[in-house]
């Protein structure tokens, strides 16, 4: 399937500020994300990558700034409001379901789409029935998609972490999102995990046409797979570009290849 | 890629999602069913009636109730005596009003006062966790029974502050009062436990199950996939205390037949419920129902192995009780927290294994 051009801007953030007691985890930080793109965020540890994915998905309440999404320009974000706009997302520190199966967690990904009631579910009838039948098929086809077949019905806590990784990935798939928030997928793995990960987040990308916001420490990886990456270093905007402009990006090799190649 | 295999799939879910996929199991729980209406209902007497099987149903019920809140949402709660109290009393006061109502009305009715109540003091939950929930519920616990002790309306003003539950009946049979037969007690008990162990199934599997158990194990990642922290505790408040509610309902009306709060629900039966899903298996359907058993049927062979064979005093005996009893529960909180459940599906796997270890 050739992949879906890049299309308008889906995410726009504008002079996101936001402060811990003294620490300023973002200073005015501006950038946006275009549809189908696959757009990657690096910079140092502490440089504010993850706070500014959190404020993306309405974790985090910046003091100042808006934030603008399919065209609706909030000052913060609701948690629930992006789970139901379609923004989904993996955590840095894998926040799996850890005493629920594979195929649960999945499922779970799934709840804002499934609508019986209480009363049905209580007795397994009607459109409780169908809903459960209907979205464990589209499970299956993630669990298919990321190779997960032989662990569904293992609860997550049992599984190795590079699996974990992935069964968070299928879990933020299975919200089918349009913005999908992926903080530090491959970090903690070995080469191969690592390949492995990567061809799922460019298929993700490609075959269901998914706009990605990826931080990702491995430069190597970032400069390969993303369209546009944006340079943080100490909560401030360093550069945004193409992964070329960024590599020749004077300031940018200061701070931070320069940094990376000690 | 995304649709390979896409065939199978419609044969195979409905089957895979079935209430009980694996075979054995299937077969075993007929199995526990054809002797228990088939042959128990022969057997009975009322010392079997009110000394083991109705203890153990009404129990049951009260650790189902327990267990969604506790084991499958992560919500403590100390507060179960108290629920089963408020249960307990609005059937009472329903029994008394509308003396010839049937009586499933009247267990559906307070398991739904109960729920309301139990949605009021799980309000909290949304803001504190752990500990101080536990000291929130505790406090409900001792506020319910005061409540009940205190004010004439609940007891309708007799002099002795008990209640005591009137003749009704179901269909036209009595189940409560003083001329029940004990065959037919425990086959109402046994009927309504088992619609609601169905009940209590069908929800853990479907998404208010899913939904309680992601609060339980990760609450940020839950609310960010949409799952609302708020009504998902809140409704796992009302199911909790609805199946306690009814559980209440029963152990008065149909067990005990006459009860007084401060005895019937007090704090140690809410810590006797915590204990039999600890020790049957948070988060386990099954494990509610052995715990119950477990906790009704052990201080019975205690009795009879230490008082009747070895001609131990009472005293002693129920001493050792006690002290066999928190050894249980430590050894489960530690090595075995999802407690005789576990335990039996470990065996299980290792016996479709078997001969073969791997
Ligand atoms: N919840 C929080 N409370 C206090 N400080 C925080 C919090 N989250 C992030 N920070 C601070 O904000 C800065 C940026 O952190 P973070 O966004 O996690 O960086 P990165 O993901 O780029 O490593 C750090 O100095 C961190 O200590
Ligand atoms: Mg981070």
């Amino acid at each position: 399937m050739a992949r879906q051009p890049i299309g308008d801007v889906l995410l726009k953030a504008d002079n996101i500020s936001l402060s811990f007691g003294g620490v300023k985890a973002l200073s005015n930080i501006s950038f946006d994300v275009r549809e189908h793109e696959l757009a990657a965020i690096i910079g140092p540890n502490g440089a504010g990558k993850s706070s500014m994915l959190n404020v993306i998905n309405g974790f985090y309440h910046p003091q100042q700034g808006q934030i603008t999404f399919k065209g609706q320009t909030r000052s913060r974000m609701k948690v629930h409001q992006a789970a139901v706009q379609g923004i989904a997302r993996t955590f840095q520190n894998i926040a799996l379901f850890k005493g629920m199966s594979v195929l649960d967690n999945l499922m779970t990904g799934r709840n804002l789409k499934m609508h019986s009631t209480m009363l049905e579910q209580a007795v397994y009838w009607g459109r409780a029935r169908r809903e459960e039948l209907e979205h464990r098929g589209k499970v299956e086809e993630i669990i298919d998609f990321l190779n997960l077949e032989s662990v569904r019905k293992t609860p997550v806590g049992r599984l190795p972490y590079g699996i974990q990784k992935r069964v968070e990935l299928g879990r933020a798939l299975a919200a089918e999102p349009s913005l999908l928030l992926l903080d530090e997928p491959m970090a903690g793995m070995n080469l191969e995990e690592k390949e492995d990960m990567c061809r799922f987040v460019l298929d993700v990308n490609e075959e269901f046409g998914t706009t990605i916001v990826l931080i990702e420490h491995d430069m190597g990886v970032v400069m390969d797979i993303s369209d546009r990456v944006t340079v943080l270093d100490y909560g401030r905007l360093l550069a945004v570009g193409t992964p070329d402009e960024v590599r020749n990006n004077q300031e940018v090799i200061d701070a931070y290849l320069g940094v990376a190649n000690d | 890629m995304l649709y390979r295999e896409s065939g199978q799939f419609k044969t195979s879910y409905p089957a895979d999602q079935a209430i009980f996929p694996i075979v054995q199991d299937r077969w075993g729980l007929i199995a526990v069913l054809v002797v228990a209406y088939g042959v128990v209902p022969f057997l009975i007497d009322d010392y079997w009636s009110n000394a083991v099987l109705l203890p153990f149903l009404c129990y049951a019920m009260a650790a189902l109730g327990l267990n969604i809140l506790v084991g499958y949402c992560g919500q403590i709660s100390l507060g179960t005596g108290g629920f089963m109290a408020v249960g307990a009393y609005a059937a009472y006061k329903i029994m008394t009003t509308f003396p010839n109502l049937d009586f499933i009305p009247v267990v559906l009715a307070a398991g739904l006062i109960t729920a309301a109540v139990g949605v009021l003091f799980g309000l909290p939950s949304l803001r504190i966790k752990g500990f101080y929930l536990a000291v929130a519920t505790l406090a409900a616990q001792f506020f319910l029974v005061w409540v009940f002790n205190k004010f004439g309306w609940f007891y309708n003003y007799n002099a002795t502050g008990q209640i005591t539950a009137p003749p009704a009946s179901v269909f036209g049979t009595l189940v409560t009062g003083a001329h029940t037969h004990p065959a037919v007690t425990y086959l109402f008990c046994l009927s309504f436990v088992a619609l609601f162990a169905l009940v209590a199934k069908n929800l853990v599997r479907n998404r208010v199950g899913r939904s309680w158990m992601a609060i339980r194990d990760m609450d940020i990642a839950a609310e960010i996939i949409g799952v609302r922290p708020l009504t998902t505790k809140l409704s796992a408040f009302a199911v909790s205390s609805f199946y306690v509610g009814m559980a209440g309902a029963l152990y008065f009306a149909v067990w005990l037949g006459s009860a007084e709060p401060t005895e019937a629900f007090g704090i140690d039966q809410s810590f006797l419920v915590l204990f039999m899903i600890i020790i049957g298996g948070l988060g386990s359907i099954l494990g509610s129902f052995l715990g119950a058993a477990f906790m009704v049927l052990m201080p019975i062979l205690l009795k009879n192995v230490m008082v009747d064979s070895l001609g131990m005093a009472a005293v002693t005996a129920k001493h050792v009780e006690i002290l066999l009893m928190g050894v249980l529960i430590i050894f489960f909180l530690i090595v075995e927290p999802h407690g005789l459940a576990r335990l039996w599906q470990i065996m299980k796997e290792k016996l479709r294994l078997w001969p073969f270890p791997y």
